[in-house]
């Protein structure tokens, strides 16, 4: 469908547009809400490839948490707020843009040619299929990620902790 | 292998003989017993009782038995055989050893075993408490060993091996004492002259050899008496080589001169050894070659008939001039030695076997004799002897039997002996030589009367006490006294022959003159001879003067001088040969040896260490250890830049990798 | 629709996320580009899924997971950034070379 074409190529340039913010700015906290933003228009994305729950699950679990984790992780390590231009190393740029380039081109080349199909277009994914689907025949790996959860959990909580005895104001 | 020598010659000595069964066949063991004796002595010696001297004692024994029965063999039936055991071969040459018994080898064998028996007992007694007492009875053991190779020998190897054996224990034996330095050199003295004359043996054997092709006696003496030309036009030169390696051994002039100073040895030594057995050699080496003397070499028989009576008259003189009584009787042997030569010169082969056979006995019961003298004077010199025939009866009463045997008066051993060569020399016609006898006999009798006086007569003039000696000691000279007695009975020309019969049992026949019945010019000639010998002796020196005097009233100081000095022989031989050859000689030998051979081989040692010098610098230090240092000092180079790699920052680890990826990736694509 | 677009929009996020991998100092920076990493990979189980009208939406469960394993690792990632700062005082991805040779 046309009108299908066109907001989907608007989406993805705006995508990559974006995520080119992320890597390039000098301002970290202009890093972290362009990252929003690229995860937003994945969401918006995933919306049009009719994958809702996961465009939700996105929205929630990404944006509202692991970024929020990452505004914290910014401000704990006084990250230098505002423009910071030690931010990049320079001695690595070129030759990151040659790989990266390298590795895009590769890439796309095997895409391309690999792969030449039409997406289908359905009504959008039942959220209760997926949970039926999830709970049943991918059960397994669902109890072993959520045990990775918990010892992220743990693990998280454990190398976090500092002694009470050597803490002080100055100390978080 | 042993083959059994099975080529029967014609003996015109004797009609028939006998192979000797399985006597003879045996009789390798009396050859080789006394080496197994003597190593068992050399290990086991000490620990016995006896020290070593009963395994001696056995062994001499044995062969002393074995001997005797191979002898009834022969007077009985005559055995003449010969053994022979091929271990290998050098080129054309078989080389063999064996042994032969045959009528001379018997008498050898039987010789040595008697007088090799007595003279052990009596060492067993005179050597007691003397140094090397074990040492001593294993050279006495290897000597009759030795001894024993020598006259068994069918081929000229072996004979040649037994003559060397047997101047190597003399040498052995004369040098007993050889702390002290006039021994060793006697010793030497021995050895050296001995071997000068070997060097003739040694190439009359290879004359003999290479012109008959073969090295088997009985062969070369078959071709002797069958007129082979081969043989013929070297026989004169190959007789004469041979002579003076008998000369050599049994101490003929000039080469006799180390037999005087042999007496520097024990007084046993000297009985056994330098009046029985091994100066006896030379002559046994005549007596065996005698068919090949006769046959094809009779110009060589006149040479050594020349040198015999030379030797018997000058060695007569000098023993007239001895205060030693060893030297005494040595040159006394040296004398009779020639008697014996002289004897086969003039082609009477059994007369020199039989005087030989008779002088073992007496000559060597002189020499126990006096060793027991000496024994008891402490002191061989004359000078300090005297009136013994009170204190040492039976000493004195063999002592002048072996001289009555010695001089040749009747019915003693030596007037059968003496008077069958003076019959022979008389019936060759040579009549200068037959008078120089004559007269040898007279001088003969002279120095022993003189000897016997000097020693037994008149008043003890020396220091000591002497008493009579042990029984041991003088049982010997009894039993050979008994021998002196009867010995020559078994060769009484017309009455009994049966020594000639013995001693011509042999292959290869003799042909020589045998007297039906006694010569009685000769006879008579020699028995005046002696009993004017020993009348004068006994005027001038218990009538006329005293024994305390001397020799001062019959001396004739320029005659006295030259015989003093046994001819000046020995300062010849000092000044002409001995010291030429050490000083001149000597000096260029060693200078060659230092200057080129030394430096020749240290040329080849600067050279190799030079070379070596090199190997290493170049090629270890510069080459091998240089690339093995280089490759570890570039591993290290190279590790130090690598290690460079490791910074620790993840973030280039990752365009590492990430770098990999794209070239791993990018050559998948493109080239597969 | 065609898929291309997607995925070469997915392969110019995943090397645009490269690139600040190998590019930002801070360390923070750096997760963060992972996390677009990750964003890229998503996207194109979904387009897959999308492609192939998977029955058991195979593409889209697995994306779930990808994202709650993303979830845990930055929990991670960041508790121990923040023990490197607190050892170090210090963001910088360039202080913490102690395993150079």
């Amino acid at each position: 469908m046309e009108a299908l074409d066109i907001i989907s190529y608007f989406l993805l340039l705006g995508l990559l547009l974006v995520a080119v913010k992320v890597v390039t700015t000098s301002n970290v906290i202009h890093a972290a809400i362009s990252l929003v933003f690229t995860l937003a228009i994945t969401a918006a994305t995933f919306l049009l490839l009719s994958a809702e729950f996961v465009a939700l699950v996105i929205v929630l679990v990404y944006i509202g948490a692991v970024i929020v984790l990452f505004l914290f992780g910014i401000m704990i390590t006084r990250a230098p707020l505002g423009q910071n231009a030690e931010l990049d190393n320079d001695k690595n740029k070129s030759l990151a843009l040659v790989v990266s380039l390298s590795i895009f081109g590769i890439f796309s080349y095997v895409m391309l040619d690999t792969f030449d199909s039409q997406i289908i277009i359905t009504s959008g994914t039942s959220t209760e299929l997926l949970g039926e689907i999830l709970l049943s025949r991918f059960v397994f790996p669902f109890e072993v990620v959520s045990f990775v959860l918990l010892a992220a959990l743990i693990g998280g909580i454990t190398l976090a902790r500092q002694d009470n005895a050597l803490m002080d104001e100055n100390q978080i | 292998m042993v083959n059994i020598n099975s080529i029967s010659f014609l003996a015109e000595g004797k009609a028939t003989y006998t192979d000797g069964g399985a006597v003879a066949e045996y009789t390798w063991l009396i050859v080789v017993l006394p080496f197994l004796a003597a190593l068992l002595i050399t290990f086991f010696g000490k620990f016995l009782p006896l020290k070593g001297a009963e395994i001696a004692l056995a062994t001499i024994g044995f062969i002393f038995t074995f001997s005797s029965y191979l002898l009834y063999l022969n007077i009985t039936e005559g055995v003449a055989s010969e053994f022979f055991i091929n271990v290998g071969s050098i080129g054309s040459f078989d080389l063999e050893f064996g042994w032969v018994v045959d009528g001379l080898s018997i008498m050898m064998y039987f010789v040595v075993g008697t007088v090799a028996s007595l003279v052990f007992i009596y060492a067993t007694n005179y050597m007691q408490g003397e140094v090397r007492y074990t040492f001593f009875f294993t050279s006495l053991t290897l000597f009759a060993g030795s001894m024993l190779v020598l006259v068994s020998s069918p081929t000229l190897l072996q004979l040649l091996i037994g003559w060397e054996l047997v101047g190597v224990c003399s040498y052995l034996l004369i040098g007993h004492y050889w702390e002290k330095k006039e021994n060793s050199s006697a010793a030497m003295k021995a050895f050296i002259t001995n071997k000068i004359a070997d060097v003739g043996l040694m190439i009359g054997i290879i004359v003999l050899a290479l012109s008959t092709g073969t090295m088997r006696i009985s062969e070369i003496l078959y071709q002797s008496t069958h007129d082979y030309q081969s043989l013929k036009s070297v026989a004169y030169l190959a007789g004469v080589l041979l002579f003076i390696g008998a000369m050599g051994k049994s101490a003929q002039f000039p080469l006799h001169v180390w037999l005087p100073d042999a007496m520097a040895g024990p007084t046993p030594v000297s009985a056994l050894m330098h009046a029985a057995t091994m100066v006896t050699a030379g002559v046994y080496l005549l007596a065996r070659m005698f068919p090949f003397y006769q046959g094809m070499a009779s110009q060589a028989l006149d040479v050594v008939l020349l040198f015999g009576v030379i030797t018997l008259f000058a060695a007569g003189l000098i023993a007239i001039v001895q205060d030693d009584l060893k030297k005494v009787l040595a040159y006394s042997t040296v004398s009779q030695l020639g008697y014996m030569v002289a004897a086969i010169g003039s082609g009477a082969y059994t007369a020199a076997l039989f005087h030989l056979w008779t002088h073992a006995f007496f000559k060597a019961l002189l020499f126990l004799g006096a060793g027991s003298v000496i024994h008891a004077v402490h002191s061989n010199s004359m000078k300090e002897m005297g009136g013994l025939r009170k204190e040492m009866p039976r000493t004195y009463t063999t002592f002048i039997l072996g001289t009555i045997a010695l001089a040749g008066l009747p019915p003693l051993a030596g007037f059968f002996s003496k008077d069958e060569i003076l019959a022979s020399l008389n019936h060759g016609g040579y009549s200068a030589y037959f008078a120089i006898a004559v007269a040898g006999a007279f001088i003969t009798a002279f120095y022993m009367t003189r000897a016997v006086v000097l020693t037994f007569f008149g008043d003890y003039r020396g220091n000591g006490h002497p008493h009579e000696s042990d029984s041991m000691m003088t049982t010997p000279l009894i039993v050979l006294a008994g021998f002196a007695i009867t010995a020559g009975w078994v060769n009484i020309p017309g009455i009994y022959t049966g020594f000639t019969d013995w001693v011509t049992t042999r292959k290869n026949p003799i042909v020589e003159y045998h007297p039906e019945s006694f010569d009685y010019f000769a006879l008579s000639s020699g028995l005046l001879a002696g009993l004017a010998g020993i009348g004068l002796a006994y005027y001038v020196y218990q009538v006329l003067g005293k024994p305390e005097d001397g020799d001062e009233k019959i001396k004739v100081e320029p005659v006295w001088n030259i015989l003093e000095n046994k001819y000046y022989l020995d300062d010849f031989y000092f000044k002409y040969i001995i010291n030429p050859t050490k000083s001149t000689l000597s000096n260029i030998v060693d200078r060659f040896n230092t200057n080129i051979l030394d430096r020749a081989v240290n040329m080849f040692g600067t050279a190799a260490t030079f070379l070596g010098n090199i190997v290493y610098e170049k090629f270890d230090q510069g080459g091998i250890d240089k690339t093995l240092n280089v490759s570890s000092s570039s591993t290290d180079a190279l590790g130090a830049r690598v290690k460079l790699l490791q910074t620790g920052k993840a973030q280039q680890y990752i365009m590492y990798f990430l770098s990999g990826v794209i070239v791993i990736s990018l050559l998948i694509l493109l080239v597969l | 629709m065609s898929v291309q677009p997607f995925l070469i929009a997915a392969a110019g996020l995943f090397s645009i996320g490269i690139y600040g991998i190998l590019v930002r100092r801070n360390v923070v920076m750096v997760l963060l580009s992972i996390e677009l990493i990750l964003n890229a990979v998503n996207i194109n189980f979904v387009v897959f899924n999308a492609m192939l009208g998977d029955a058991l939406l195979q593409g889209q469960i697995f994306t779930i997971f990808i994202i709650t394993i993303a979830a845990a690792e930055v929990g991670i990632g960041l508790a121990i950034v923040l023990m490197l700062f607190r050892n170090r005082k210090t963001a910088n991805i360039d202080e913490f070379d102690l395993l150079k040779w």
